[in-house]
């Protein structure tokens, strides 16, 4: 299902230091092409339908089309992804639709605590960072 | 129209980039989950003039095997004793297995998934009637005694979809982000120009800007992933992007660590798994939450008939666990649709509709059944949207409702990890404990030499998919491992502190070599027409294709129902060593194609070591992975050990050999 980009929508991030679709592609497949200004994917057989690029996009210009090899036409599932939920909707060939809406996660932004400067007790024992003992098997093998 | 023999990519390559060099004390080579476990936890442990570099072929944030999210953690001990899990992971991968890795790697597990929690992925929880929550909904945390929704023994359900930006904040904050270089792809490892057998640097290059980045430092850790599109896959059009793993893992993890002589273990194993055909979407869900069944195209719950128990019953002691192991249910199945009595199904139908049945058998009104079936209707399509995106897509376009109607489900192509239900990887150090047997011999028969995780190269750690004989770690314990190889690096700095790394290439040599085929290309593009057809060179694309189909036919791929054999491996082998020789002459014209040249490499190395284990090993040790005619048996008394191989940088010869498997814990009971 590889990506595709919406001429009328992308407007390459306006030349911006980052591309957003191109920043995040896992799979070096988003590229701006600098003369127009719009953003493609370069190899849509090397698509793993991750979705990173549909979900970074400021514009919504980006999305997803059904594999043309085994994915019958007319369907469509795009995300709607805020910074603690994700909408999900989901487009049936028949014209059906269902919505679906998730969690994605429990803290700001920026939040997650790094333990920035603390420091792990003893570098010579099989203890990590927060861990105070070591639990040793029972039940070895005779 | 111009003539179509100009470079394809927007970033074209110029034939002499930029070189920058960079010295560092610790350099992490990788960025999914064992890799941000050990930008984590490494700068817990390192003195603050420490130098730490980690190198992402990718940007951070969605990089790795859960770049598109995880709808479960597959590894979490909680209530569990340690050895339990030790015993599943043992039998599962049908006995040969390091178990004090296993060991090891449960006793950290569970911290790293407190953190990830802690970090604001959401868990789902039981409330006080048995009910499951969503991970956003108020409740204990599992620090503070909350109780996760498992599935089966060893599994939890998550709210996944940014599982991996989460887990890459707090590696990017501790480490730094001017100590994060993204979008640079390490080609090799580079061994000391004076100290024998010691890593002491790395060179790679960037996919944005004609750059070659070489790295010097004391120590390193190598997590990139397994390997994907090494077997010609069941869609080999636009659907070849949808593979079971991510399309992106090329094997580099194996291939850098092999090259400059670090000893691979159970490499023959792979792994093969039953997804739902073409959208390979998740099944775990489908089986352990919902309870679904699989029905051959008979209409017959074919795994408890009694020619099942029989066929079990020759694969003793492990075909007689409550929960079969992968392998062995892929051979069942590859059975009925060997009979013909494909396709196989899962009964997804059957399965919601129980649920219903059972609510409105208790007395629940109508109402409310169509209340908790919208909740039910959800969780069954969540599975999908957290982490293959693209099965959803596919129901989507053929109509699919679960509900309403089963889908059919087919093992895939094969693939090589070493955290999934696969182990094959390199062979590292155990911890120093006490019950870690100490063995005579040279590292590659031992179980511990002085740091954990370290492979038998001083200095070269790994971890994740990279540390073989030891899987079912999935993403948390990935990430635990990559904690566990970071504090061990550390140790290892403080105690080679006087070394200092010397290359024996120079830089302008090592930018030659990482560049040729960009040379190869500008040097001969004008004598043909069209770019990619050229009698001087090959394209990325094309030996791609030509690996996956010598692999495929001759290594026991999808073609042949797995099947191979001595006559046949051998022959794959003379394919491999041609398609070794020609991979020198890829050519690529712009920095995409020069990193698809270069991931190619990677991946026909480290399928030549897989065909090479597989042709060493005289049995058939994983049915329903793979097959050999000529021994079709899993043969304990003579086969119950690892097959580890050593590739001599020097010689540039390969060695296999038996290793003795020992078995540290209780081995009656088995399970």
């Amino acid at each position: 299902m590889p990506s595709y980009v919406d001429p009328e929508k992308c407007d390459g991030c306006k030349g911006g230091d980052k591309t957003a679709c191109m920043y995040i592609c896992p799979n070096d497949l988003m590229v701006l092409n600098v003369e127009e200004m719009k953003a493609y994917n370069q190899e849509p057989d090397a698509c793993w339908e991750c979705y990173s690029c549909v979900k970074i996009c400021p514009q919504g210009a980006i999305m997803v089309r059904g594999y043309d090899d085994f994915v019958p036409m007319g369907g469509m599932v795009h995300p709607m992804r805020s910074s603690d939920s994700i909408m999900w909707t989901v487009k049936f060939r028949n014209g059906n639709v269902k919505r679906f809406k998730f969690p994605i996660r429990t803290t700001a932004e920026g939040a997650a605590n790094e333990y920035g400067g603390q420091k792990g007790a003893n570098l010579d024992d099989e203890c990590l960072f927060l861990e105070a003992q070591m639990p040793s098997p029972q039940k070895l093998a005779k | 129209m111009a003539l179509p023999n100009k470079p394809k990519g927007e970033l074209k390559a110029v034939p002499n980039p930029e070189i920058q060099e960079h010295e560092c004390d610790v350099l992490i080579v990788g960025g999914g989950m064992a890799a941000c476990g050990a930008a984590f936890e490494i700068k817990k442990w390192a003195p603050d003039d420490m130098k730490i570099i980690m190198v992402d072929k990718a940007a951070l944030e969605r990089s790795g095997a859960v770049a598109q999210g995880l709808s479960a953690i597959n590894t979490y001990i909680g209530e569990n004793p340690i050895e339990n899990y030790v015993k599943m992971v043992r039998n599962d991968l049908m006995g040969v297995v390091r178990e004090d890795l296993i060991y090891d790697l449960g006793r950290h597990v569970d911290e790293s998934v407190k953190l990830f929690e802690e970090w604001g992925l959401p868990i789902w929880k039981k409330d006080d009637q048995g009910n499951n929550l969503d991970g956003a909904k108020p409740a204990p945390s599992l620090r503070e005694g909350g109780q996760p929704v498992r599935t089966g023994k060893w599994q939890i359900m998550i709210n996944g979809e940014s599982y991996k930006c989460i887990v890459a904040e707090p590696a990017k904050k501790a480490l730094g982000e001017e100590n994060i270089i993204e979008r640079v792809f390490i080609v090799k490892m580079l061994l000391d120009k004076n100290v024998d057998n010691q890593i002491a640097g790395a060179v790679g290059f960037s996919v944005r800007e004609n750059k070659v980045h070489v790295f010097k430092c004391k120590t390193a850790l190598v997590a990139c992933g397994g390997a994907v599109n090494i077997f010609r896959p069941r869609s080999t059009g636009e659907g070849k992007g949808r593979a079971w793993y991510p399309v992106w893992n090329a094997g580099s993890t194996y291939t850098l660590c092999a090259q400059v002589g670090a000893t691979l273990t159970m490499m023959e194993n792979r792994f093969t798994p039953s997804r739902f055909k073409d959208g390979y979407g998740p099944v775990g869900a489908w089986f352990l939450l919902f309870k679904a069944k699989v029905q051959n195209g008979l209409g017959e719950f074919y795994a408890n008939s009694d020619a099942v128990k029989d066929e079990l019953a020759k694969f003793m002691p492990y075909g007689a666990s409550p929960v079969t192991p992968t392998c062995l249910r892929n051979h069942l199945m590859l059975n009925e649709l060997k009979a013909g009595r494909g396709p196989i199904y899962m009964a997804t139908d059957v399965a919601l509709n129980a649920f219903l049945e059972e609510k409105r058998a208790a007395g629940m009104d109508e109402k409310a059944v169509q209340k908790f079936w919208k909740h039910l209707e959800s969780e069954a399509w969540e599975d999908f949207l957290d982490m293959s995106v693209g099965q959803a897509g596919l129901w989507a376009g053929a109509n699919v409702e679960p509900e309403k109607v089963g889908s059919e489900i087919m093992p895939t192509e094969p693939y090589m990890l070493g955290s999934h239900s696969g182990c094959c990887g390199i062979w590292t150090s155990g911890p120093s404990e006490d019950w870690v047997p100490a063995i005579d011999g040279p590292r590659s028969h031992q179980y511990k030499w002085g740091y954990n995780r370290m492979t038998t190269v001083d200095g070269l750690f790994t971890a994740g998919d990279g540390v073989g004989a030891s899987g079912h770690k999935f993403s948390s314990g990935s990430h635990a491992e990559g904690r566990i190889a970071a504090k061990q690096m550390v140790k290892y700095c403080r105690d080679h502190a006087s070394f200092k790394p010397e290359l024996a290439q120079s830089p302008q040599e090592l930018a030659d070599e990482i560049y040729a085929p960009v040379k190869l290309y500008l040097e001969h593009v004008a004598k043909s027409t069209a770019a990619d057809v050229n009698p001087n060179y090959c394209k990325p694309a094309g030996l791609m294709m030509r690996l996956m189909k010598a692999t495929d036919e001759y290594g026991g791929g999808v073609a042949t129902y797995y099947m191979t054999s001595g006559k046949l491996l051998n022959i794959c082998l003379d394919l491999l060593r041609m398609m070794r020789e020609d991979a020198e002459k890829m050519a690529a014209g712009d920095l995409h194609e020069l990193l698809r040249a270069w991931e190619n490499y990677h991946r026909i190395w480290c399928v030549e070591s897989h065909i090479r284990h597989i042709e060493f090993r005289k049995e058939s040790r994983y049915p329903g992975f793979y097959y050999r005619s000529d021994y079709p048996t899993c043969d304990d008394e003579n086969w119950k050990v690892f097959v580890n191989s050593t590739f001599d940088p020097k010689t540039k010869e390969w060695k296999c050999e038996k290793v003795n498997c020992v078995n540290i814990f209780e081995t009656d009971p088995w399970l």
